[in-house]
């Protein structure tokens, strides 16, 4: 037998192990961000001086072009959340209550479409962004980011809302509940949890996407996301990185996310769990 | 009130057929349970009555109109759910207000509706709560008072007491026998597999098997005038007795039938046989006594019993009281 104390500290020598591996890179963005000039190619692990210089510089010079920036994200990212979750209750209603010829076919579809990598598709969906006369537009990516989202929202709903109580909607029926009136007012008010998780998760994938981002707002800046325009942040010479200005518009793009997350923890906690078991 | 007329009825769920030709009237203003063993098809029926389930073939009228395409809630019926199925996120007030807010009836009239059934139904101190805040009898109440509400013409009971303890099983029971009473001409379809349930609530009783009716009829003449062994069988507690062979034969029947009160024990000429068991309840004691039928013959006794187990005894039905089967298992 082990003793128990070598046991303990094994795992707690794990833990800390795994929260260094995780909070390490965006700690030491953070450390960075408050350095400037020479400072930031010496390496030291906590910070010694605190300027805000780099947080300033990206915010402020450029013509405000990352504030534009961030608004495109914020703007995007909600768009594609309201319009997917809108989409995929729906769906995943038909999915889930109406029986029709070709369900279960229709279900598999959809989870063999998210497993698509995305580089794959790009060329199509360039091809009908171009056609759709969205090419250069934030609805370009709005467009995508919505289709991209949609398998998985649709994938989760349904199945939460498999387990929703059949008498629950049949009691509405009776009642003289329309289609519309059961998923507004009966399914969703239940289905909180789960519309909070897919559409965090969607944010968030949203709020990340760097791919589409690139190629469908190439020659218009007013369009830009933020994961691009950290990307294209460019320092005095062409030889220069600014690291200082991208680890400051780094930690300003991860705070959002933080932020929106620990809003609605308790919630994503119970919407992962639910469905797992009764009750 | 409204009359139901149901005429050649047939359900299948694709290759299975459910119900398979079924013809019923049933009274405005009866109480009408149906019951049968599982997978008889008598929760489809009331489904099919409310319009949850459409109908295969066959006619459906409400007082004499045609209610097959009708949409359940254009066809001023309620059901009750075995499972309640309250709205979890609507307080009790809501939950019975719902129906007639997608109505679009006036505030006023909604909450004078909803206080009336909740006075009636004693549940007015809760009328802010959530469902989850109730007891099992308490949200029985609710669901029960959301049907009162819409103030419907044909009420749909799928099971109501089945998830409630036995004690409160009784108490509600009594409640939608009162409820029945209390509103006139309400006509109330009710689905059992308790033939206890169907016996005390029922007006008549139609009793299903295999998607057909066995027979209909009012609790007593199913009880004294069964229509065939299943009936006889289904019907009253302990089961009937049936016997086949040299006990049917001098009735010239394939089987009889004698139920457990009213077989006595005899000095001589009876059915010899040994006791096997005895159950004392103490208004009654049930006595079981093996003469050579398949299951052991119960016979009743008013309080308790002298038979011991083990001892010989010799039983004899009494005089008029033995249902005669022929060999198809219907009634002669």
């Amino acid at each position: 037998m082990t003793p128990a104390w070598i046991k303990n500290t094994a795992f707690y020598a794990f833990v800390v192990f795994i929260v260094l591996q995780a909070v390490f890179p965006f700690y030491y963005a953070i450390v960075t961000s408050f350095k400037t000039g020479a400072e930031i190619f010496e390496i030291s692990y906590y910070p010694r001086t605190f300027h805000l210089d780099n947080y300033y510089s990206v915010l402020f010079s450029g013509n405000g072009s990352f504030l534009r920036n961030i608004w495109n994200s914020v703007w995007v990212s909600t768009i594609t959340v309201i319009v997917a979750l809108f989409i995929a209750v729906t769906a995943s209603y038909a999915l889930s209550r109406v029986r029709f010829r070709g369900r279960s076919l229709m279900l598999m579809t959809i989870l063999c479409v998210s497993m698509f990598p995305q580089v794959a598709v790009l060329a199509g969906l360039f091809e009908v962004v171009r056609a759709l006369g969205l090419y250069n537009t934030d609805w370009s990516l709005i467009f995508s980011y919505t289709i991209f989202t949609l398998p998985f929202t649709v994938w989760v709903l349904t199945t939460f809302m498999r387990d929703l109580p059949i008498e629950l909607e049949e009691a509405a029926i009776v009642d003289g509940a329309t289609p519309w009136v059961i998923v507004s007012k009966i399914f969703m008010p239940l289905m909180w949890p789960a519309l909070v998780t897919t559409g965090l998760l969607a944010f968030i994938a949203a709020w990340n996407e760097y791919l589409y981002a690139l190629t469908f707002t190439a020659s218009n800046d007013a369009a830009r996301t933020v994961p691009v325009g950290i990307a294209l942040l460019s320092g005095n010479s062409e030889h220069e990185i600014p690291w200082g200005p991208i680890m400051a518009a780094s930690v300003i793009v991860t705070v959002p996310l933080i932020a929106l997350v620990l809003i609605f923890q308790r919630k994503i906690i119970a919407g992962l769990t639910a469905g797992g078991v009764k009750g | 009130m409204a009359s139901i007329s149901i005429k050649n009825l047939k359900k299948s769920f694709g290759a299975v057929n459910v119900i398979k030709g079924v013809d019923l009237e049933i009274k405005s203003g009866e109480f009408m349970v149906f019951v049968g063993p599982s997978g008889c098809g008598k929760s489809t029926m009331l489904r099919l009555i409310a319009g949850l389930e459409d109908i295969t073939s066959g006619t459906m009228e409400f007082d004499g109109q045609l209610v097959n395409a009708l949409a359940p809630s254009k066809r001023g019926i309620a059901m009750v759910f075995q499972s309640y199925a309250l709205y979890p996120h609507m307080t009790v007030f809501q939950n019975m207000a719902f129906g007639m807010k997608l109505a679009k009836n006036n505030k006023d009239e909604i909450k004078t509706r909803v206080e009336k059934a909740a006075a009636l139904l004693q549940i007015t101190p809760y009328l802010e709560r959530l469902p989850k805040q109730l007891s099992g009898g308490q949200r029985q109440r609710v669901a029960i008072g959301r049907a009162i509400v819409r103030d419907p013409k044909v009420f749909l009971f799928d099971e109501p007491l089945s998830n409630l303890d036995a004690a409160l099983r009784v108490a509600t029971r009594l409640e939608i026998a009162k409820l029945h009473h209390s509103m006139n001409n309400v006509t109330m379809v009710y689905v059992t597999h308790d033939q206890v349930e169907a016996m005390t609530l029922a007006d008549r009783i139609c009793v299903l098997r295999d998607g057909y009716i066995e027979q209909v009829g009012t609790p007593l003449e199913l009880y004294e005038k069964p229509a065939n062994i299943f009936v006889a069988g289904f019907i009253g507690s302990p089961k009937m007795n049936l016997m086949k062979g040299k006990f049917a034969s001098p009735y010239k029947a394939n089987t009889i039938g004698v139920r457990s009160e009213h077989l006595q024990f005899v000095s001589k000429d009876g059915w010899a046989g040994k006791v096997i068991h005895a159950e004392t309840l103490g208004s009654d004691s049930y006595v079981f006594v093996d003469i050579g039928t398949e299951e052991p013959v119960i016979v009743r006794e008013s309080g308790t019993t002298k038979h011991t187990v083990g001892s010989k005894v010799q039983i004899a039905p009494l005089k008029g009281e033995v249902h005669l089967f022929n060999e198809q298992g219907n009634s002669i």
